[in-house]
């Protein structure tokens, strides 16, 4: 009877470990993909916020239109953008833009004196840091998914139920690492 | 000073509090094991398991009811989202929440011109987060951010819940030592002179219990005021580790530590909460033995230089 017993646990703790890793995998997949959707969620906001802020500086930036048509050409390119890579990209460029948009507003006292423009700005600097700490969660919890499928013996059940590794989300650095140019020339 | 980085600092402070409750428990043990042989000669420990479950029941009753009363005592006034005076600072709650992967806590405002904050509620998703006019008016965006971290740090690592747990263990501690005390007072001849056919050793450890005992309140107190600063410590860690910018909590922490007012809005009961000692009680700015002992937080000097630590490293 003894020697019956003893495979018996064996076989019920296997199945129950098998239980528990798998449900521990698909939480944490679950976690990637709403921590996935809460980046969306903050870009989407950005994308809705730039048209806002280029037709409020517009009047008084007529100067600076060709920074102002890159941000909007920056902006459509990134709605329009697909896939992890391609919306990192594109949302870098519009990073980029952003940053040369408001480092030229300075030379603007009109502009940072204006409410409205305030207000604008708060907001989408709080989305910027938005969209950079939802990045940070997904790119936290992403990595412990890949890690858990990765590390033994957890690459076992991985394999078991085709849980496949995700990607992060990367800066595109070159595009990141450009330093605003600053034109103080006013053009014709 | 050793430099650690924002993990290690992390793992030692973890290290560090269940160190302090293995002791905690340890200690209450003794007490209630002295109690159980020397005063009631029980061969199953009831006097502890009392004790302990008055202790805990008191303490659960105050973690769901806490929160409000701590948030009405403070004089905290709920902000609705969207309000445009706290548009700042409802953003940068939010922004710090995306960054923990937590629910948006409650946001309330103090109006008291000292800058200070805290953060309450029984768990993640009942939170609370008060900030006094006074931090509003003299931080700017980023470190508004790292005290904010700061708070939520307390939520993520419920450090809420663990001061429960000490408090339910300093009134097991005390419960103990004051029944104790009064009965070995009234009744204690009798019993003891029946000790006595035990042996020196079992006299040796009644000497030693009747010591615990005296000194329960002042050792309780010493050991959860310890937990309460590894807390602290954790919390900076955690706010660091959620904005990725410990020097801007430890340049709010310089402004905060130049605003010599105390708090007076913000009670007793809830300063172990709070980002700095709301009594601004000098115990706490000064580093030495006595200060070690008996303060809620560390010393504010010793968080930058850490914070700084944690900059440089990263």
């Amino acid at each position: 009877m003894s020697l019956l017993i003893i495979p018996l646990i064996v076989i019920v703790g296997l199945a129950l470990w098998v239980v528990m890793k798998y449900n521990g995998l698909v939480t944490l997949r679950n976690q990637v993909q709403n921590g996935w959707k809460q980046i969306d969620v903050q870009l989407k906001r950005r994308h809705d916020l730039i048209p806002n802020l280029v037709s409020t500086v517009k009047g008084a930036m007529e100067f600076e239109q060709d920074t102002l048509e890159k941000v909007i050409n920056a902006r459509n390119a990134a709605v329009s953008a697909q896939g992890v890579a391609d919306v990192a990209a594109k949302e870098g460029e519009l990073t980029g833009a952003l940053s040369r948009l408001f480092a030229l507003a300075e030379n603007y006292p009109t502009l940072k004196s204006n409410d409205n423009v305030k207000q604008l700005q708060e907001e989408l600097s709080s989305t910027e840091n938005k969209i950079s700490f939802a990045r940070q969660f997904y790119n936290d919890i992403a990595t412990r998914f890949n890690t858990a499928q990765q590390v033994f013996p957890g690459n076992i059940i991985a394999g078991m139920f085709n849980f496949t590794a995700t990607e992060l989300f990367e800066i595109q650095d070159e595009i990141e690492r450009i330093v605003p140019k600053v034109d103080l020339s006013l053009k014709k | 000073m050793q430099v650690r980085n924002l993990y290690e600092q992390q793992a030692s402070n973890k290290r560090n509090t269940i160190l302090v409750m293995v002791v905690f428990v340890l200690f209450l043990s003794f007490l209630g094991f002295g109690t159980d042989t020397f005063l009631l000669q029980a061969g199953f420990p009831f006097a502890t398991l009392i004790a302990l479950s008055l202790g805990f029941g008191s303490s659960v009753w105050s973690l769901n009811s806490g929160a409000q009363a701590v948030l009405r005592a403070s004089d905290a006034q709920a902000i609705a989202p969207g309000d445009p005076r706290y548009q700042q600072l409802l953003n940068v709650v939010e922004e710090v929440s995306i960054a923990s992967g937590l629910p948006r806590p409650q946001v309330h405002v103090i109006p008291d011109l000292d800058p200070n904050a805290f953060a309450t509620g029984k768990d993640p998703e009942h939170a609370h987060l008060a900030v006094t006019e006074g931090l509003l008016a003299q931080l700017n965006r980023e470190e508004l951010q790292g005290v904010v971290a700061h708070e939520i740090g307390h939520i993520k690592n419920y450090d809420i819940r663990m001061m429960t747990v000490v408090a339910a263990l300093i009134g097991a501690v005390m419960l103990l030592s004051q029944v104790g005390i009064r009965s070995s007072m009234y009744g204690g001849t009798r019993r003891r002179s029946s000790d006595r056919s035990g042996g020196s050793g079992n006299a040796l450890v009644f000497v030693l219990w009747i010591i615990a005992m005296i000194f329960a309140p002042i050792i309780s107190q010493i050991l959860a005021m310890a937990v309460s600063r590894q807390r602290e410590y954790l919390a900076d860690a955690s706010g660091a580790e959620l904005t990725r910018n410990p020097g801007a909590l430890a340049s709010a922490l310089e402004k905060i530590d130049a605003a010599v007012e105390p708090t007076r809005s913000i009670k007793k009961g809830v300063a172990h909460l709070c980002i700095a000692d709301p009594l601004g009680r000098s115990l706490n700015a000064r580093e030495g033995t006595f200060s070690d002992l008996f303060a809620t937080h560390p010393p504010i000097k010793k968080r930058i230089a850490i914070l700084r630590g944690m900059a440089y490293k990263n």
